[in-house]
């Protein structure tokens, strides 16, 4: 971290005169800084010669730091793998803060280092931004919001009309490791536990799945909020069709099913911030499911249920003891519950 | 995950449903008293595999669904006209009250945490000593020792700003309450495993002399509650009425008497309002005497008027075994998690929020 002249942040680092620019120079231009951003105009100008995907997306997690990443590496793999989802190649980002009066420096900074890795390691640049400061109390800490742009990759062809009877469900790994790591740090929850987040950017893989099967993935979703449970639902609903999946293929953590157990969770609705749901075409199934599992988080990959007739517009899940039983979208927040 | 996975075996499932059926002759219909159990039978579909003939009946055990109204309401104009900080489990904050939730208070600005232990409370309430902190303490016999702790927390710690909403209900009287009713046709109970983890089984006897029938007192996983069901349709085709506890791994006779004895330290036994059921004697705890500094109810002026139950909400013929939930005119349509009439569709063991969540294509077999 530089020396600076301030150690927290203030109204004025907010105001868009001297101290904001003392702020963007010691910071995020050193760190982040590129071609385009490095001229620090209102806006980025610059070319595209594909598709285009476009998306947007705010970050508010609290505690802001937690096992396994922060607001920050989330902030910027949460919009790369919206893009991803979209079957796009992540190439640029926006980057907005708004910063609680009272936020240690070093907590920024922290946080913006996280930036500048993830898109190190996502290969995007951030082109633009903006920095506002709230009073204190008036908002958490930190608040990101991030919108990316992608070049579609040629092959994609991800839309959700796509889904047709039999088209099989994948999932990618096990659920709910970000949100077991999140509420862990909760006040009134606090318990050990080596559960990290699951963030991290799928893009790659993503990519390398559609160089190889294309048009047969139909759909693409990433499980944040509100979980697996979720996101078959709103897939359930998009079309004429039912989904059925079987409990027995969702492999979920020892660790991650006692925290859950603990908690009164239901794995299914917990948060994913590295975790894909996708809808393959079903001759192309097993091998996308092979090409998947080579991948170094994809060892639990596995088909979990399919695309079916019955039941139009629900999910069904058969239970691990061959009971049947469904499975609904998430209503409110999950809550942890009496006894 | 090791003790979980054995209870949940499909083999053993599988063997025991096979049994229940070559066992059950008759049509008999049992009642489990917890909604823990109840949820677990819906939501590993339990119930589609049951012989038609082995009714299930879900009974009053969720305390959150039975917390009357009036309650609720004082929960809320301490949070929103006293400005305490008000602690509470997390399924009882949905719950409506007359005017609003707490949920809803607290996005009016109401200072409601949501926590999972009443400890916790005790801290906030040693962290904050400028201002008054309550935890409403709200559950079975279960929840008992913990919410008791808390007050002898407070008292050593010296804290004068803590205090209980003490909504704590019994299981004995309630499963009265139901055999008592007309209306209730029950001819066998699996009882609350968790509960009598804490109270032991003794004051079930008299229960199974007087009403003839059979008490097994029962877990919580697959594995548990077929075993409990084999065990109860066993009694009934033989005649018989006892009391059996297929959860001896963590039931014991006596119970645990050190949570008894914190329970009898702080509490006593009053009589108390079920929603949707009405006053049953001696049915709850409430502060001894002794620690009325810590009891919401003598500490603080409420005056609030006493709001009667949505009339639309059958929740008490729900919690009595009476009608199901899709049984209800309102189930589904008016009556949803995010917009309840009664507690049984939001909390996390209300028999209503059960069916809502996991039922809703099977519904039809279900309801028969």
């Amino acid at each position: 971290m530089p020396k600076l002249d301030f150690d927290i942040i203030t109204l004025g680092h907010g105001s868009g005169g001297t101290l904001t620019n003392q702020l963007l120079d010691s910071g995020v231009f050193k760190l982040l800084g590129n071609e385009l951003l490095d001229k620090r105009h209102d806006g980025a100008t610059f070319q595209l010669n594909a598709r285009v995907a476009m998306s947007t997306d705010s970050f508010v997690v609290s505690p802001i730091f937690f096992a396994g990443g922060n607001i920050g590496d989330l902030a910027v793999n949460g919009t790369v793998n919206d893009l991803a989802m979209c079957g796009a190649i992540p190439k640029y980002l926006s980057l907005s803060f708004i910063l609680e009066e009272g936020l240690k420096m070093e907590e920024f900074w922290e946080v913006l280092v996280a930036i500048k890795t993830a898109c190190e390691y996502a290969g995007v640049q951030v082109i633009t931004g903006d920095t506002k400061v709230v009073e204190r109390g008036k908002g958490d800490k930190i608040f990101i919001n991030t919108t990316g742009i992608g070049e579609v990759h040629p092959q994609a062809s991800i839309d959700p009309l796509r889904v047709i009877t039999g088209d099989k469900i994948i999932l990618s790994g096990p659920p709910a490791r970000h949100g077991v790591a999140i509420m862990s740090l909760r006040q009134g929850l606090e318990f050990e536990t080596s559960i990290t987040s699951d963030t991290r950017p799928l893009h790659k893989i993503i990519l390398q799945l559609l160089d190889t099967f294309g048009a047969e993935i139909h759909l693409l979703r990433d499980p944040t909020r509100g979980g697996i449970s979720t996101v078959l639902n709103e897939i359930a609903k998009y079309g004429p069709n039912g989904i059925e999946i079987n409990e027995h293929a969702i492999h979920i953590e020892e660790e991650v099913a006692g925290a859950c157990e603990m908690l009164g969770l239901d794995p299914l609705y917990v948060a994913n911030e590295g975790l894909f749901i996708a809808v393959v075409h079903a001759n192309a199934a097993d091998a996308f499911l092979q090409q998947l599992q080579q991948w170094q988080h994809g060892a639990k990959a596995a088909i979990i249920g399919e695309v079916v007739v019955d039941h139009p517009g629900q999910v069904i899940m058969n239970s691990n003891i061959g009971g049947r039983r469904v499975i609904n979208m998430l209503s409110g927040e999950q809550l942890p519950r009496i006894c | 995950m090791k003790y979980l996975s054995e209870f949940r075996s499909p083999e053993i499932v599988h063997a025991l449903l096979g049994e229940i059926k070559s066992v059950a002759k008759g049509e008999w219909n049992i009642m489990e008293v917890c909604g823990g159990q109840t949820h677990s039978l819906v939501k590993n579909g339990i119930l589609n595999m049951l012989p038609a003939t082995v009714r299930m009946i879900h009974g009053p055990g969720c305390p959150v669904c039975v917390t009357p109204v009036n309650l609720i309401d004082k929960a809320v104009h301490l949070a929103t006209e006293k400005e305490v900080i008000l602690c509470s489990f997390g399924d009882m904050i949905r719950v409506p009250g007359s005017g609003m939730s707490l949920l809803e208070a607290k996005a009016r600005g109401a200072d409601v945490r949501i926590l999972y232990s009443p400890l916790e409370a005790v801290k906030i309430a040693r962290e904050n000593p400028d201002r008054e902190v309550v935890f409403f303490a709200v559950g079975f016999e279960t929840t008992a020792p913990a919410n008791a702790l808390s007050v002898i927390h407070a008292q050593r710690e010296g804290l004068k700003n803590y205090a209980l909403l003490a909504s704590h209900v019994l299981v004995p009287p309630a499963i009265e309450a139901v055999l008592n009713d007309p209306l209730s046709h029950i001819n066998g109970i699996l009882g609350a495993g968790h509960v009598c983890a804490i109270m032991g089984m003794e004051e079930y006897y008299p229960l199974v002399d007087q009403y003839k029938v059979p008490i097994v007192i029962t877990g919580f996983e697959p594995v548990d509650l077929l075993e409990g069901i084999l065990m109860t349709v066993k009694q009934l085709e033989a005649g018989e009425a006892k009391l059996e506890n297929q959860y001896a791994r963590i039931v014991k006779t006596e119970g645990n008497l050190k949570a008894r004895e914190i329970i009898s330290e702080v509490f006593e036994v009053a009589d108390r309002q079920w929603r949707g059921i009405g006053v049953i004697p001696r049915s709850g705890y409430s502060l001894k005497e002794k620690y009325a500094l810590y009891d919401v109810e003598k500490k603080f002026i409420i005056n609030i008027p006493t709001e009667q139950e949505n009339p639309e909400c059958i929740a008490g013929e729900i919690m009595k075994g009476i009608k199901k939930p899709v049984q209800c005119q309102h189930f589904g349509k008016k009556c949803k998690p995010s917009s309840p009439l009664g507690a049984p569709m939001v909390s996390s063991e209300g028999a209503c929020a059960a069916y809502y969540h996991y039922t809703s294509y099977l519904e039809k077999t279900v309801a028969t």
